[in-house]
Formats: structure tokens, C-alpha cells, sequence
């Protein structure tokens, strides 16, 4: 064959330079964007983090329980959810491999096992976020933005301890006006606020052992704590949403939401995914077909997701 | 792609074990973090942060060269694949991180 018929028939589409099939390689396409999305969201956030660096907030103070344990445990759920994902990864490569070998009742355990992976998963994701919505130690937020913790001596402590209330105490009965209440106005809430800094003034004055632990993490006296409370307090933050958040700076509350809810939304598209396919496999769709490739390219999605998750565990909660 | 591969599932027990080992090492590291490593300051970070990140590329290379089986696949195939990101990456970090400790100086 000479090189100019080698040219053609390439150009006809004959030749397969990558060795490899149409869907894979669009499957590929479009990882490598991702890839590209991901680097983006964990760049920006690397971002935010050097530009704030004295007050960003340290993750082991924020993620720190276990569901049913008490006490602290920081980065142990976490751990528990990566192994989570790390072994639906290894069960969907299973899946894969008796693919390849049409064994088709292997597959359609391992596929089962990796939705039951990626179902728990996001349940564990869910359980985090409700956590963190529902808030931790409670923080005071200040003029400059930031937000400072209440400790005792150098040792982070809680508003509810210094205002002695029950965490999980009714709103009518909880001293810490409007949260847990609906349909309030925003002056209604600035009132409120204003409230809520008195009486934290009025506990510190009464319980000498208590002081502020500022963002940069110095921690003042008793009575530089009530100065400074005074001068720059502006309300009390109860847990984290978009717009407030008591662990820290508010575009920590926002990077933890968007990246790891843009994660859960892919980790949540998988487990679609991977339904689908179990119910064509169940339904004989690839045996019929000859082969398991399509097993093969959402396993790809499903792998991708997990290499992400490796991502957003070493950077949001181990640096 | 080589045969060896498929034949049995050795290899991805083989694979979860050093991923498994690997992050239960992480997580060990953030709990007790070591005081030679959270003491020594390399590069402007760190010695334990740039020991997390070499782990996690560790475990990249790991899922994507086996599970995702690019290792296996036609050369052509996996530069296509690897050289956008291994450029783009670090090109991109680079520059926005090295805009932060900017940002924290002046503003």
C-alpha cells in the first residue's frame, strides 16, 4: 500500500488512530473538560484561601462529628466517605471486568453494589450538609466580615454554652431570638440582633472564664473580649448558608457548597446513570449487543467521579 | 490493551489496597500531624501539605492508569488525554494561587 492510499483512507475515516470506540473517546472529551471545570473550582478556592489566609477557617474545627458518636472526630467522616466512594470504584471495575468476560449476572451484582455505594455516599454527603447548616459552636459576626468564636481561656468553646442554652431547645424558649422562627422581616431581624448582642454582652460580663477567639486565632481577655464585642459585633450566626456562616469567612460556606454540591450533583447523575445500565442489563440489552461497552464508559463517569472526590478531600478538608 | 489484565481480579484488589493504604496514611497524618512535618515551611507551605499532595497524585495516577485503564489504552490515545490537563493544571494554578498571595499582600 503506498502512502498516499494510507492518507485516504484515513481521511475516509478508516483508519482508528486512538484504537479505540467512538463512545469512549467522547466519553474521554468530555472528562478532560470536566478535569478542566474541577481545576477551576479548587483554583479559585486556593484563591480565597491566600487572599484570607490568617482568617480562613481550619477545616478539622468545622467538619468534626460522626453521626451517633460524641465528641470530636475531625476528618474521620470524611475518611469514611471517601472509603465509601474509593470501594463503589473498585466494585464498578469489577462490573466492568465480567462485562468484558459477558458473565451477565456478575455484572448486574456489581453494578448493584456500586449504586448501593453511590446511594450511601450521597447520604453521608447529605448528613454533612445538614450538619453544617444546622451549625456547630455558633459564632459572632463582626464589622470586618469576619467571624470570632467564643472560647474559654484558649480553648474553643460554644455560644450556647456561654448562654446556657440547650441546642436543640424549642424556639419560644430559646434565648437566642429568631432562629428556628419563619417569615420575619428584615428589621424584625436586626432588632433581634441587637438583642442577641446584649445579652451576649451581659453572659461575658457575668462569667469571667469566657472570651473571644478572633479569626486570625489570638485569643483576647475577658475583658478586651468585651470591648471588642461592643465595638465591631454586628449578630449572632447560627450554622452556614450562603450568606452568613459562623465557622468563619462566608466564602468558605460558599466554596463547601458549590464544590462539593457540583460534586454530589455528578456523584447523583452516576447513580442515573448506572440504573439505567443495570436495567439494560437486567432486560439482556448487551448481550444482545455483543458487548459491554457501555458498562465500560459510564465506569469511566464513575471512576472520574471518584478521582475528583480524592481531589476535594485533599484540598477542602486535609490542607 | 494486554490480556493479563482481564484474566482475574488480582489486580484490583491490588489497586483498592494501595488506594485504601494511602488514605487511611492521609487521614493518620491529619489527625496527629507530625511536628517535623507541621514545622518545616518548603516552598511557602507546609512539608505535611506537600506530602498530602504527592499521596493524592499518587491515588490519581493510580484510578486513572487502572481503573479508568488509560495505562492499558494506545499511546496516542493517553497523551491526548493526560498532556491537556498535566499543562493546563498546573499552568492555571500557578498563576491564580501566585494572584492570592498577591491579593493577601496588597489588599
Amino acid at each position: 500500500m503506498s502512502n498516499k492510499e494510507t492518507y485516504a483512507k484515513a481521511w475516509e475515516g478508516g483508519d482508528k488512530p486512538y484504537e479505540s470506540s467512538y463512545g469512549k473517546l467522547m466519553m474521554w472529551f468530555f472528562l478532560i473538560t470536566d478535569t478542566l471545570t474541577f481545576s477551576a473550582f479548587l483554583a479559585a478556592y486556593g484563591f480565597s484561601r491566600f487572599k484570607f489566609e490568617d482568617v480562613w477557617p481550619i477545616a478539622e474545627e468545622v467538619f468534626t462529628h460522626f453521626p451517633f458518636l460524641h465528641g470530636e472526630h475531625p476528618l474521620l467522616f470524611v475518611a469514611l466517605m471517601t472509603f465509601i466512594l474509593i470501594m463503589s470504584s473498585v466494585t464498578m471495575v469489577l462490573a466492568v471486568n465480567f462485562g468484558h468476560k459477558m458473565q451477565k449476572n456478575k455484572v448486574i451484582l456489581w453494578l448493584s453494589l456500586t449504586i448501593v455505594g453511590g446511594i450511601m455516599f450521597l447520604g453521608s454527603q447529605a448528613w454533612e450538609w445538614g450538619h453544617f447548616i444546622h451549625g456547630d459552636k455558633g459564632g459572632i459576626e463582626t464589622k470586618m466580615e469576619y467571624t470570632v468564636h467564643i472560647a474559654e481561656g484558649e480553648k474553643l468553646s460554644s455560644v450556647y454554652k456561654l448562654m446556657d442554652i440547650d441546642k436543640y431547645s424549642d424556639a419560644d424558649e430559646n434565648p437566642l431570638k429568631y432562629f428556628a422562627l419563619e417569615d420575619l422581616t428584615s428589621e424584625m431581624k436586626e432588632g433581634f440582633d441587637v438583642q442577641n448582642i446584649k445579652s451576649l454582652i451581659e453572659k461575658l460580663e457575668a462569667k469571667p472564664e469566657f472570651n473571644i477567639r478572633k479569626a486570625n486565632r489570638t485569643y483576647l481577655s475577658n475583658e478586651e473580649s468585651i470591648n471588642y464585642i461592643k465595638e465591631n459585633a454586628t449578630k449572632v450566626v447560627v450554622g452556614a448558608n450562603l450568606v452568613d456562616n459562623e465557622y468563619g469567612h462566608r466564602l468558605f460556606a460558599d466554596y463547601f457548597f458549590f464544590i462539593t454540591g457540583f460534586h454530589g450533583f455528578h456523584v447523583f447523575s452516576g447513580v442515573i446513570l448506572l440504573i439505567i445500565i443495570l436495567i439494560n442489563t437486567i432486560k439482556g440489552t448487551y448481550e444482545k449487543r455483543g458487548h459491554y461497552e457501555m458498562v465500560e464508559k459510564v465506569g469511566l463517569y464513575w471512576h472520574f467521579v471518584d478521582l475528583v472526590w480524592v481531589f476535594v478531600f485533599t484540598f477542602f478538608y486535609l490542607v | 490493551m494486554s490480556d493479563n489484565q482481564h484474566n482475574g481480579n488480582w489486580w484490583i484488589w491490588k489497586v483498592f489496597w494501595i488506594l485504601l493504604g494511602l488514605t487511611t496514611f492521609e487521614v493518620l497524618l491529619g489527625m496527629f500531624k507530625p511536628e517535623f512535618l507541621v514545622n518545616t515551611i518548603f516552598l511557602g507551605t507546609k512539608l505535611l501539605n506537600h506530602v498530602f499532595i504527592i499521596l493524592t497524585i499518587i491515588k490519581a495516577a493510580y484510578i486513572v492508569l487502572t481503573f479508568m485503564h488509560l495505562g492499558f489504552e494506545k499511546k496516542s490515545l493517553k497523551w491526548t488525554i493526560l498532556l491537556p490537563a498535566l499543562v493546563l493544571v498546573p499552568y492555571l494554578l500557578f498563576i491564580i494561587l501566585s494572584e492570592g498571595v498577591h491579593a493577601y499582600i496588597v489588599l
